[in-house]
């Protein structure tokens, strides 16, 4: 099952500040089960795109030192009421997910 | 060592897995670039800066505004925003000095298609200078905020 | 360690209320309130809500926390929580604005929860009740249900003329106030006396609007949690032995601090480090 990606915009101008949350463990992979005292594995995002109608505008990397249901945030250039914004994200154990918002 | 071998292995197992079994990593997905591991490897700023930007020569601006905590009141959790209303903004990275590994996320814009501003949320393990690095100009430009941590963020 | 205890000890010498068990509830309402006028004067009313973050001492923390209010956390919790929610048709059975909980059941003479009821409710439809009751899919029931009375104020109808009832409710008082634990607190050593003060680099919040903002997504658990798991974890920092989420005690704990924030505003779920 997904792992629940939500996205808010703010248009400002011409400019669009796309917002995403997203729900994601982001395993540093240092720690420890409390009840197996094994190490948890890492698992985290590592890339995310924001992409304005179809069109790539930014990639994020993302690594295991960014807080876990991590929040991340840009301002599109160019954009106007109606335009489509879309966030892929991709992990370092194969998961994916992604979302869509009007702006 | 032994850690990268094992995220190696890892990747590589479970990536060949996902893409033969659900064909989830789609030919049109639009993640281009490779995950710089290199830069999210290094154990000093200056290194993980260089395997970024491929120089760590870099100069303090104050047009660009870091928002963080300047007492984080959790470091599991610390927002912190880069504002850099410079022009022809590619990239931005944040650095935390005093993380094992310093680099903490870094944003690719070198399209023109977003403006430099990025705002993330990060894990620090003890008190730190953090720092933007932005690139814009063909320069390399910085800001830092001192941030203090007195709940190390990083997995306890 | 010592050195916070002997403040505490002060404090509860200087300034203590005086609580007796012939006042009435509303007495002991008005007394709550006028404690916390007299003492942060600055601090209005409905920022008691957000917790520790309505004191100037918390100024850095309160701007830290507002940014990741913009688009915090349990927003995910909230939704996985209306999913459940719409998934098991709990709109037919919990009908209940979530500003009157914990209400009063005559028939079992017992304080009931959002929670209980939520576990009634699924039952009643033929479903599996809900076991975990401190984290997990209770807390992202209770967040998408207490989420939508955002911004609406506390208003117990609450039959204080019940003397099972009035008797329940003194019950939560006592524990309130009763010192417990290896370190010998009470919840009012904390959050009536030292609301405001540091203690190892936290802020403690006023005991006003405690319930207010639960459940929460604390940034330590990395996760959210109900108000009785909150509970048995301030029961654990002051050595004493935790009771289980929905006990009795908590839930007249529960029904006290409540009553305490009558006509202060909902802000749930919230946010804590």
């Amino acid at each position: 099952m997904a792992k629940l990606t939500k996205i808010k915009t703010r248009l400002t101008g011409d400019e669009t500040e796309v917002l995403v949350l997203v729900n994601h463990p982001m395993e540093t992979g240092q720690r420890k089960d409390s009840k197996t005292g094994e190490k948890i594995p890492a698992h985290y995002i590592q890339k995310m795109s924001f992409a304005l109608n179809g069109k790539v505008v930014a990639e994020a990397n993302l690594g295991p030192a960014v807080s876990k249901n991590p929040l991340t945030a840009i301002r599109v250039k160019g954009t106007k009421t109606g335009d489509t914004i879309k966030v892929s994200w991709s992990d370092n154990q194969g998961e994916s997910g992604a979302a869509e918002a009007a702006v | 060592m032994k850690r990268r071998t094992f995220l190696q292995g890892t990747l590589a197992g479970s990536a060949l897995a996902v893409a033969a079994g659900a064909g989830l990593l789609t030919p049109t997905a639009v993640l281009a670039a490779d995950w710089p591991k290199n830069a999210f490897d290094a154990k000093s700023e200056a290194d993980a800066v260089s395997a970024l930007f491929g120089s760590s020569s870099a100069a303090e601006n104050s047009a660009i505004k870091v928002t963080a905590p300047i007492q984080a009141e959790n470091g599991s959790v610390v927002p912190v925003k880069v504002d850099a209303p410079l022009d022809g903004v590619e990239g931005i990275a944040v650095m935390v000095e005093k993380n094992p590994s310093p680099l903490a996320t870094n944003i690719d814009m070198s399209g023109g298609g977003a403006s430099g501003y990025y705002s993330t949320r990060i894990k620090m393990g003890s008190t730190s200078k953090v720092t933007a690095y932005v690139k814009a100009g063909g320069k390399l430009h910085t800001a830092s905020q001192t941030v203090k941590v007195t709940i190390g963020g990083c997995g306890g | 360690m010592k050195k916070v205890i002997i403040t505490l000890m002060g404090a509860c010498l200087i300034g203590a209320v005086a609580i007796t068990t012939q006042a009435s509830p509303q007495d002991d309402l008005q007394q709550f309130r006028s404690y916390f006028k007299e003492r942060f004067p600055e601090v209005p009313m409905d920022e008691y809500s957000n917790g520790l973050y309505a004191f100037p001492a918390a100024g850095d923390r309160r701007a830290e926390w507002e940014q990741i209010e913009e688009f915090p956390p349990y927003e995910i919790d909230i939704s996985q929580g209306e999913q459940f929610w719409k998934a098991n048709g709990l709109g037919s059975c919990m009908t209940h604005p979530a500003t009157n909980y914990p209400r009063w059941d005559a028939a079992t003479k017992q304080i009931v929860t959002a929670e209980q009821d939520i576990n009634a409710c699924l039952k009643k439809l033929g479903k599996e009740p809900i076991k975990d009751l401190k984290k997990g899919t209770m807390a992202h029931v209770m967040a998408h249900y207490r989420n939508q009375y955002r911004g609406q104020r506390v208003k117990l109808d609450y039959p204080f003329n019940d003397p099972d009832a009035l008797a329940a409710y003194e019950m939560g008082k006592t524990y309130f106030w009763a010192k417990r634990g290896q370190l010998n607190f009470s919840c009012a050593n904390c959050h009536v006396h030292s609301a405001g003060k540091f203690i190892g680099g936290n802020i403690l919040s006023a005991a006003l609007g405690h319930t207010t903002n639960f459940p929460v997504y604390r940034n330590k658990w990395g996760g959210l949690g109900t108000l009785h798991r909150r509970y048995g974890g301030c029961n654990k920092q002051v050595r004493a032995k935790p009771l289980k989420a929905q006990s009795a005690e908590y839930r007249a704990l529960e029904l006290y601090e409540t009553y305490m924030a009558t006509d202060l505003p909902l802000t749930a779920p919230g946010n804590r480090g």
